[in-house]
């Protein structure tokens, strides 16, 4: 099954949005690059686990990248949140610094080398949490030319209020920057982060369109919104073949 | 609100003025600027002074890359970018519109020239930057290639590894490395010359002759900004040394 499916798979040139990195543009990859967005709480990493295991079972090898996990950057963007002087310009270059050494050191290697990678989050995020600060939806599109189309892109959708309650149950409090404290949207953490992810949902409501992206209900039960994945992502891998 | 393009800004609404210096390693810009920026004290005005990749944040996770060799030409930019982003965010932006003389010591071409030598697209390097403001006036000291690295190399034991662009396989000699690469980004500011606006200072000239000629280009911003009532040199934010 592995030596069947991987065998049919072919090379082909990579496939970056807009320019693209210069000095890779000759590359061919193998792999296939499946991107789960969504907000905290939507179930994003139980279902990349659920997802891992079954491509795994089937034959394929998988590996998983998210944000804030790149060797050279990583610790500073946590460091960089809690210094709320830092300017949104600031910020947005940092995560795509972050993005950029990700892509050059993990994601691009691995589809090389015919892995299935599952992104836990990607430049779509960072569009968003952009826009809702403010900043020019061009600008972030040119700034993130460089990055690679993925052959998959999910949202996972589930209102803010459930949102809310699935945080507030697991981990007992609300992570400041994804209320979006540091824009001030009200006297409360709980108002705010209903706006906020009301904001993004919004942001993502456009990204969706314009990048292409499949909207899946997050409201079901974990095995049900898994279901709807799992049958996308199959359906996907076996066109391919 | 955000700019999409770079663009001079509005004299009505920033009043301060942006003096640039660009030049290769050697060109003797540093000198030149510190000195246009004692003349301008001198004359009462309030200046504020500003180098390349000096934003404390970042500086430590460029340093870190250097080290493990971790920088791509893609992370390098961003990462200089995001430097950029902080000082321009922080100090560039609201001191120009405070009605600062900002004295920079490299700027976005800076950028350019090095990006584009690594090998990032010259495009998609002017959209990153695309929100900074034009300067007021670019001085580009010109130097043969031969005499600036004579100045950088004279009483000097060892050229640093991404100084010397020992990043890019020039040559397994630092010094040859560092030599060759020195003369592409002057091919890179020769072009930028032609698009840019740069005022062409003759960086072979004698120091005094060179900040003369420097002065000349900048007496016609000074009209129009007014000068601190008691002509003090200290502006209460950083001492330019």
């Amino acid at each position: 099954m592995d030596i069947e499916i991987r065998s049919k798979i072919k090379s082909r040139p990579i496939r970056f949005y807009d320019e693209g990195i210069s000095y890779l543009k000759q590359l061919e990859v193998k792999g296939r690059l499946i991107v789960i967005e969504g907000p905290d709480g939507s179930g994003r990493s139980t279902n990349i686990e659920m997802i891992t295991s079954k491509l795994e079972a089937d034959g394929h090898a998988v590996v998983t990248t998210g944000l804030k996990r790149s060797e050279l950057i990583g610790p500073g963007i946590l460091e960089a949140k809690r210094n709320l002087s830092l300017g949104d310009k600031t910020l947005a270059l940092f995560y795509a610094a972050d993005f950029a050494d990700r892509l050059e050191h993990n994601i691009i290697p691995a589809l090389r080398a015919g892995y299935v990678v599952l992104a836990d989050r990607y430049i779509y995020t960072l569009m968003a949490r952009s826009a809702v600060r403010g900043i020019s939806k061009t600008w972030s599109h040119r700034l993130f030319g460089f990055a690679i189309k993925p052959d998959l892109a999910f949202y996972i959708d589930v209102k803010a209020e459930d949102l809310f309650h699935r945080i507030f149950q697991k981990y007992g409090f609300l992570d400041y920057y994804e209320s979006g404290g540091d824009i001030g949207l009200a006297d409360n953490l709980y108002t705010s982060f209903i706006l906020y992810q009301n904001r993004m949902a919004g942001e993502f409501r456009q990204i969706k369109r314009k990048y292409g992206i499949i909207g899946i209900n997050g409201e079901g039960s974990v095995s049900e919104v898994n279901a709807d994945l799992q049958r996308r992502i199959n359906d996907y891998l076996h066109s391919q073949t | 609100m955000e700019a999409k393009v770079v663009s001079r800004h509005s004299h009505a609404k920033s009043r301060g003025r942006l003096i640039v210096v660009e030049g290769i390693d050697g060109s003797g810009k540093s000198t030149q600027v510190h000195l246009l920026d004692k003349w301008l004290k001198s004359l009462g005005l309030r200046t504020f002074f500003t180098e390349w990749n000096s934003s404390e944040m970042v500086r430590g996770i460029i340093s870190k890359g250097k080290r493990k060799d971790l920088l791509t030409p893609t992370t390098f930019s961003l990462l200089h970018a995001t430097d950029f982003a902080d000082r321009y965010e922080r100090n560039i932006y609201p001191l120009i519109r405070a009605g600062y003389f900002v004295l920079a010591d490299r700027y976005i071409y800076t950028a350019f020239a090095r990006d584009v030598v690594r090998g990032c697209a010259e495009s998609w390097v002017r959209k990153v930057y695309a929100f900074a403001v034009k300067p007021d006036v670019i001085l580009y000291f010109r130097v043969p290639v031969e005499i600036a690295i004579n100045r950088i190399l004279e009483g000097r034991s060892k050229v640093k590894y991404y100084e010397a662009g020992m990043d890019l396989n020039l040559s397994n000699d630092p010094y040859e490395s560092y030599r060759i690469f020195q003369g592409r980004i002057m091919e890179q500011y020769e072009l930028m010359n032609r698009k840019d606006e740069f005022v062409v200072i003759d960086g072979t000239m004698d120091i005094e002759a060179q900040q003369a000629a420097s002065r000349k280009m900048i007496m016609p911003l000074i009209s129009g900004v007014a000068a601190t009532t008691s002509g003090r040199s200290s502006n209460g934010y950083r001492n330019t040394q």
